[in-house]
C-alpha cells in the first residue's frame, strides 16, 4: 500500500473522487444559480428544492411508469423546467421591479411548500434509487478503484457546464442574454422578446437543477431534504466564486467540492465546516469574491 | 426594502408619537390581562419570540440588511445561558445576560464579515455563518448534540424571587420584553435611527453626506444579534431547555417569516407577527407536517399579496404610523 502523506493512497484518491463528485453537484447548481440571478436578478431559494424534485421525479418515473434512468435524465429535467416556467410567469415577474430581497423571500417560501410537501407524502427516510445497468461496475486504474457511475456524473457535469459557459460567452444567443442583462429595454428596441427570454432563462436554470437531482438519486438516497442541506453550501460556493462570472460558479464548485473531500481525510472533524471558512477568509481578502466584478 | 411611502415629514411627527404611544399603552394593558384568560407558558414563548422577531426587524426595517442567520444569535445565546444557569450556576438574571453578550460577540463577529456585500449576498452570508455555527453546535460536547441542554434551572431572581411558578417567570419576561422594545423605540427614534433610515434609503447618500456608513451598519448588526440573544437567553431559562432547533437555519426563517406577517419596519408588526405564527404553531398542532407547507403559503402570500404585514396594513388604513 502506497502512502502519501501518512494517508494510504486508497483512502486519499476515493475521498478526491468523493469530492469532485460532490463538486460536480456544487458546480451545476451555483452556474444554475448564477444563470438564473444574471437575467432575473433573484436568487432562486427554491434551487435545493427543485434539485430535489428532479430526484423525485425520477423515482416516480421509474416507480409509475417503468421507463428508467437514461429516459429520467431527459423527462424530468423537462417537466421540472416546465414547473419553473410556469412559477416565473405566475409569481416572480410581479418581483422584478421591487427589491432583490422579496424575490429571496417569496422563493423560500416556495422551498418551504414544495419540501413540506415531499416529506407529508414520502416522510424523511430517503427512498433508494437503483444505478443503471449500463454503468455499474468500475475500473481498475491501478492506484484505485473507480465506479463507472461516478465517473460518469464528473464527465457529465463537466460537459454540460463548459455547454452553458460555451452557449453564453461565445454564441449569439448568449450574447443576446448578456446584452439583455445589461439593458433590456435597448435589446428589445432590436425586436428581441426579452420577457420569453428570462422566462426560458428561469425554466433552464431549474431544469439545471433538476438533471443534477436525477444524476445525484443513485448515489444519494432520495429524500426531502437533500436539496435544503445541500443549497446553503452552495450559497457560501456562489458567495466565494463570486456570481459575476460563470466560469467561476464552474472552478469554484469542482474545486471547493476537492478541497472539502481533502478535508475528510486529514481533518474530518473539519469537513462541514471547512467551506464556510474559506468564505470567511475569501470575505475578508476579496468581498466581491474570488471571480467576481466588484459592484 | 420597506415602501417608500414611508418618508416621514416634520409635522406629522407629534401625531406620529400619540399613535405609537397609544399603541404601546394598549399592548402593556393586553400583556397585564392576558394571563387571566391564556396559557402562561404560551405568553412567554411568544413573547421571546417577540423580541427575537423586533431584533431582527432593527436590521431589515431600519438599515435594510435582511440577516438569515439570526438563528445564530438566538440559539447560541440559549446554549449558553443554559450552561450558565446549569454548569455554572449562574443565577437567572446573570444567565440571561450572559446569552445576550454571546449574541453581541458573535454579532460582531459574523456582522464585520457580513457587511462587506450587500442586498442578497448579505442575506447569503449570513446564513452561511450560521450554518457553519449550526456545526459546530452538533459537533460540540457541551452543546448535548441532538439532547441539547435539558433540565435548566430556573433559579431565583436575584436570589430573592423563585421564578419556578410560571406567573412570576411570566412578570420577568414581559418585564424584559417591555424594558427590549422600548429601547428598540428609542434607537429608531434618536439622531442613531434617523442615519441608520437614510442608510436604507440610499446608502450613496449617507456616504456622500460623511457618515462611515460601514460602522452604522456594524453597530446596528451588533445591537441587534445582542437583543435577539437575549431573546434566546430567555426562552433557555423560561423552557430550561436549550437545542439544535434554535440553531437551525429554519429558524431564522422563521423569524423572517414572523417579521414579514407583521409588518417590515413597523414598530408593532413583529410582535403581532410572533403571536400570530406561534399561535398558529401550537393550535395547528393536529395538521402535523403540513404546518411547514402552510407557512411556505403565508410566505409566498405575503410577497405577492401584501408586502406591509397586518400591521403595515392596518396602519396604511387608519393613516398612523405603528
Amino acid at each position: 500500500m502506497v502512502e502519501i502523506f501518512g494517508i494510504p493512497s486508497q483512502a486519499l484518491f476515493s475521498q478526491l473522487l468523493i469530492g469532485l463528485i460532490n463538486g460536480s453537484f456544487y458546480a451545476l447548481l451555483s452556474l444554475g444559480l448564477a444563470v438564473i440571478f444574471g437575467m432575473l436578478n433573484i436568487i432562486n431559494f427554491t434551487h435545493g428544492a427543485q434539485y430535489m424534485m428532479g430526484a423525485f421525479a425520477a423515482y416516480l418515473i421509474l416507480t409509475y411508469s417503468g421507463l428508467g434512468y437514461w429516459s429520467a435524465l431527459i423527462i424530468a429535467p423537462i417537466v421540472v423546467g416546465i414547473f419553473g416556467v410556469i412559477i416565473e410567469r405566475t409569481m416572480l415577474q410581479w418581483l422584478y421591479k421591487l427589491d432583490h430581497l422579496y424575490g429571496l423571500l417569496l422563493t423560500f417560501g416556495l422551498a418551504l411548500i414544495i419540501e413540506g410537501v415531499a416529506r407529508n407524502y414520502y416522510g424523511s427516510a430517503g427512498l433508494p434509487y437503483a444505478m443503471p445497468d449500463s454503468l455499474r461496475g468500475g475500473q481498475n486504474l491501478g492506484f484505485m478503484f473507480l465506479p463507472n457511475y461516478r465517473a460518469w456524473v464528473v464527465v457529465a457535469s463537466l460537459t454540460i457546464c463548459l455547454g452553458t459557459w460555451f452557449v453564453i460567452e461565445r454564441t449569439r444567443l448568449g450574447a443576446y442574454l448578456r446584452a439583455a442583462t445589461e439593458n433590456p429595454t435597448l435589446v428589445r428596441a432590436f425586436g428581441i422578446n426579452v420577457p420569453r427570454m428570462i422566462t426560458l432563462t428561469y425554466g433552464f436554470g431549474v431544469a439545471l437543477a433538476a438533471f443534477a437531482g436525477v444524476m445525484a438519486a443513485p448515489i444519494y438516497n432520495v429524500s426531502p431534504q437533500m436539496g435544503s442541506d445541500l443549497i446553503i453550501v452552495v450559497f457560501a460556493v456562489v458567495v466565494i466564486g463570486g456570481m459575476g462570472s460563470i466560469m467561476g460558479a464552474i472552478v469554484t464548485g469542482f474545486g471547493l467540492g476537492v478541497i472539502e473531500g481533502l478535508t475528510k481525510v486529514f481533518f474530518p472533524e473539519a469537513s462541514n465546516t471547512v467551506i464556510f471558512v474559506i468564505m470567511a477568509i475569501v470575505l475578508l481578502i476579496r468581498p466581491a469574491g474570488l471571480f467576481g466584478r466588484t459592484a | 426594502m420597506v415602501a417608500a411611502t414611508e418618508t416621514i415629514t416634520a409635522p406629522a411627527h407629534s401625531a406620529e408619537g400619540r399613535s405609537e404611544f397609544i399603541a404601546f399603552g394598549i399592548m402593556v394593558a393586553v400583556l397585564v390581562v392576558a394571563p387571566f384568560f391564556i396559557y402562561p407558558l404560551f405568553l412567554m414563548q411568544a413573547l421571546c419570540f417577540a423580541l427575537f422577531a423586533c431584533a431582527f426587524n432593527l436590521l431589515i426595517g431600519y438599515v435594510g440588511l435582511l440577516s438569515f442567520g439570526h438563528a445564530l444569535y438566538f440559539g447560541w445565546a440559549s446554549y449558553l445561558s443554559a450552561h450558565a444557569a446549569k454548569v455554572w450556576g449562574l443565577p437567572p438574571e446573570l444567565a440571561i445576560l450572559t446569552g445576550a453578550a454571546t449574541g453581541a460577540v458573535l454579532g460582531l463577529i459574523a456582522g464585520s464579515l457580513a457587511i462587506r456585500r450587500q442586498g442578497i449576498y448579505f442575506a447569503m452570508i449570513t446564513l452561511a455563518l450560521a450554518q457553519m455555527m449550526y456545526f459546530f453546535a452538533v459537533q460540540a460536547k457541551f452543546t448535548g448534540g441532538e439532547d441539547g441542554i435539558q433540565g435548566v434551572p430556573r433559579g431565583k431572581l436575584f436570589g430573592l424571587i423563585d421564578l419556578t411558578s410560571h406567573n412570576t417567570m411570566y412578570a420577568l419576561v414581559v418585564v424584559i420584553f417591555l424594558a427590549c422594545f422600548l429601547f428598540i423605540l428609542r434607537i429608531i427614534n434618536s439622531p442613531f435611527g434617523e442615519v441608520l433610515k437614510a442608510i436604507r434609503e440610499n446608502e450613496p447618500r449617507a456616504i456622500s453626506l460623511g457618515y462611515k456608513t460601514d460602522r452604522y451598519k456594524l453597530v446596528a448588526f451588533v445591537l441587534s444579534a445582542t437583543l435577539a440573544g437575549l431573546a434566546g437567553g430567555t426562552k433557555a431559562i423560561v423552557f430550561q431547555i436549550a437545542s439544535l432547533t434554535d440553531v437551525h437555519w429554519a429558524m431564522s426563517g422563521e423569524v423572517v417569516l414572523m417579521t414579514l406577517v407583521g409588518g417590515l419596519g413597523t414598530v408593532f408588526g413583529p410582535v403581532v407577527g410572533a403571536f400570530v405564527i406561534i399561535a398558529m404553531q401550537n393550535y395547528l398542532n393536529a395538521l402535523d407536517q403540513w404546518v411547514t407547507v402552510i407557512q411556505g403559503i403565508i410566505f409566498v402570500a405575503c410577497v405577492l399579496l401584501f408586502r406591509r404585514g397586518i400591521i403595515g396594513e392596518l396602519a396604511n388604513l387608519l393613516k398612523i404610523k405603528l
